[in-house]
């Protein structure tokens, strides 16, 4: 096969331009617009059926664009199928595979359909940093959950994809499986290779992401930094502990919408960091009428962000469109 | 497990599906292989020795010789269409197809790596069962070269009709459907225990409209030098077929059809 030569800078790894998809009436897309730098690790988040995988799949060739343009590093995914689906490794959300073949033959087949013919060196080097090089002769049948998950990367990778996507890759594996596909996710990342990660696991995206592209109903409703998104999240949680029961909280304490436990031990407050509540939290504690032991300020995660944003994905015509709604 | 490492003109994507595809059949050979051609020898016995003398000779031949060409198309035309169909099927099932419709892989190379896989496993079967039928008769091989035609040409039908159906079918209850309503009849009324020169003139000419009856008598013209009706005709209405079939596949390939959403 003619090895593909990656255009120059600045050139994007993908580029996703006002992109439509419709089933039938239902419209899955409903114009995305997206551009991943080379090099970048970005993370899609979106709730179930917010068009997450209708836009890898049609990255990676297995869904058809109703419009719009869709290129691998410069590639059009159908015109210039071939030069495209050479430079995507992706790994499947389903666990799918070939139960006729070992792991050592699938990866071998796999490297063949991208063209591979003497790629023993670096099917081994996958094997081991998969661990998988000691069930190589064991059929996928044979395999536990978390190995045929480990094989789908490997496959992913076995023709050493410019753009490696994971479609939801730690869906149901363990702890230990989870951080180790994380490290491995990084040290590809490290090595130049740009990922495209779609993840339930918000904690994920916000340990691995770079930039993040919340998706709901078919367009993005936030995409940007991820430090960006989470600075816009004004809520804070702030947390007091009492050292001695305490029987109500002072007004304005209660005017920031503190609550107190059961146990007269401890308040919560949601404090929106904008508007000087904050300010006014710290003078009220000043006046040292509570017998304050400890307190903590959580920060907004992703989570909050997620969650603030597709708050009313019940409610498709009140979506906000795309970027716009935290800016 | 390697792939012929020679240098070839022959892209690599495609020696990989049809290794593949070999491949797999040859991991249940049991079913694959010796199933069929214990059935045709099954054939052989019962219709060739124990009613045969009953039948009379057919073209000036005996009947166990008669019975032969139409058992090696039988086997050939049924296991051809088999391999791709049932091995798209699972792909689908079990959603690996995925792994293909993601690779850099021509749309003429994934047809012609299902469809050769399909030819080989058919060819394979109609050979043995060739070679155990000689055990009892053999055949004078009339017009070998026209015989090499049509079995490949009547393999690469099939092989590409498997391609379609183990594309178009959802479930394997529709992929049932083809060799239970459309082959396996075709194929029994299509001369393979018979002539159609015994037959009423009715049902004689509602014969000629079954496609199976001009590959099978093709078939016996090359092994035996008789056959009911136009070898050269049998032989280009062959071509044209499998030249359309593979338009049709290229066509379900290109615009995606129930492969690509």
């Amino acid at each position: 096969m003619k090895k593909i030569l990656i255009p120059d800078p600045p050139v994007p790894a993908l580029e996703v331009r006002d992109v439509t998809k419709n089933y039938g009436e239902v419209q899955a897309l409903a114009g995305i617009t997206l551009s991943i730098p080379r090099g970048e690790l970005f993370g899609l988040l979106g709730p179930n059926g917010a068009g997450k995988s209708t836009l890898i799949n049609i990255v990676t060739g297995l869904v058809r664009r109703s419009s719009g343009e869709v290129k691998v590093f410069g590639f059009d995914v159908e015109r210039d199928y071939r030069a495209s689906r050479s430079l995507v490794g992706a790994v499947p959300q389903e666990l799918v595979y070939d139960h006729f073949f070992t792991v050592r033959q699938t990866l071998k087949i796999q490297s063949g359909y991208y063209g591979l013919t003497r790629n023993d060196v670096w099917m081994e080097e996958l094997l081991e940093r998969l661990k998988l090089k000691e069930h190589e002769h064991q059929t996928i049948r044979e395999l536990s959950g978390g190995m045929k998950r480990r094989l789908l990367v490997a496959k992913a990778m076995v023709h050493r994809p410019a753009i490696l996507i994971l479609d939801e890759p730690t869906a149901g594996v363990d702890v230990a499986l989870r951080r180790s596909l994380w490290d491995l996710v990084r040290q590809v990342h490290a090595e130049g290779t740009t990922v495209v990660l779609t993840t339930h696991y918000l904690d994920e995206a916000e340990e691995l992401c770079e930039r993040v592209g919340i998706i709901d109903h078919g367009v993005f409703v936030a995409l940007d930094r991820k430090e960006r998104l989470m600075q816009q999240i004004h809520n804070r949680r702030v947390t007091l502990d009492f050292g001695a029961k305490v029987e109500g909280l002072p007004e304005e304490l209660a005017r920031l919408g503190g609550t107190l436990s059961e146990d007269g031990l401890r308040a919560t407050l949601l404090v929106d960091r904008s508007d000087g509540s904050l300010q006014r939290l710290v003078e009220a504690l000043g006046r040292g009428n509570l017998p304050l032991m400890d307190f903590q300020v959580a920060g907004a995660g992703l989570e909050d962000v997620f969650l603030e944003l597709t708050a009313d994905s019940a409610k498709p015509d009140e979506r906000r469109p795309a970027a716009e709604a935290l800016r | 497990m390697s792939f012929p490492e020679v240098p070839s003109l022959l892209p690599v994507p495609f020696r990989t599906l049809l290794y593949r595809e070999v491949h797999r059949f040859f991991i249940v050979i049991n079913q694959t292989l010796l199933a069929p051609v214990i059935s045709a020898l099954l054939y052989l016995f019962i219709f060739g020795f124990s009613l045969g003398d009953r039948f009379g000779s057919f073209h000036g031949y005996n009947y166990l010789l008669f019975l032969v060409p139409g058992l090696v198309m039988m086997g050939l035309v049924n296991n051809s269409f088999q391999n791709p169909s049932s091995s798209l099927m699972i792909s689908k099932f079990e959603g690996n197809i995925v792994d293909i419709l993601m690779a850099p892989i021509g749309h003429g190379e994934i047809i012609l790596g299902y469809m050769l896989g399909g030819m080989f496993r058919g060819l394979l079967v109609g050979t043995c069962i060739l070679v155990v039928s000689c055990l009892f008769a053999i055949p004078p091989f009339s017009h070998p070269f026209y015989l090499v035609a049509v079995a490949l040409l009547s393999s690469g039908l099939f092989s590409l009709l498997g391609i379609v159906a183990g594309i178009w079918a959802e479930k394997f209850d529709d992929l049932a459907m083809f060799p239970t309503f459309i082959i396996t009849p075709l194929t029994y009324l299509g001369g393979v225990f018979y002539s159609i020169s015994i037959l009423p003139p009715l049902w004689r000419t509602v014969s000629l409209l079954n496609p199976l009856l001009y590959m099978i008598n093709a078939l016996r013209f090359g092994f035996l030098g008789v056959s009911d009706v136009n070898p050269g005709w049998s032989l280009a209405a062959l071509a044209i077929l499998d030249a359309a079939l593979f338009g049709i596949c290229l066509t379900m390939l290109r615009t995606g059809y129930r492969l690509r959403k």
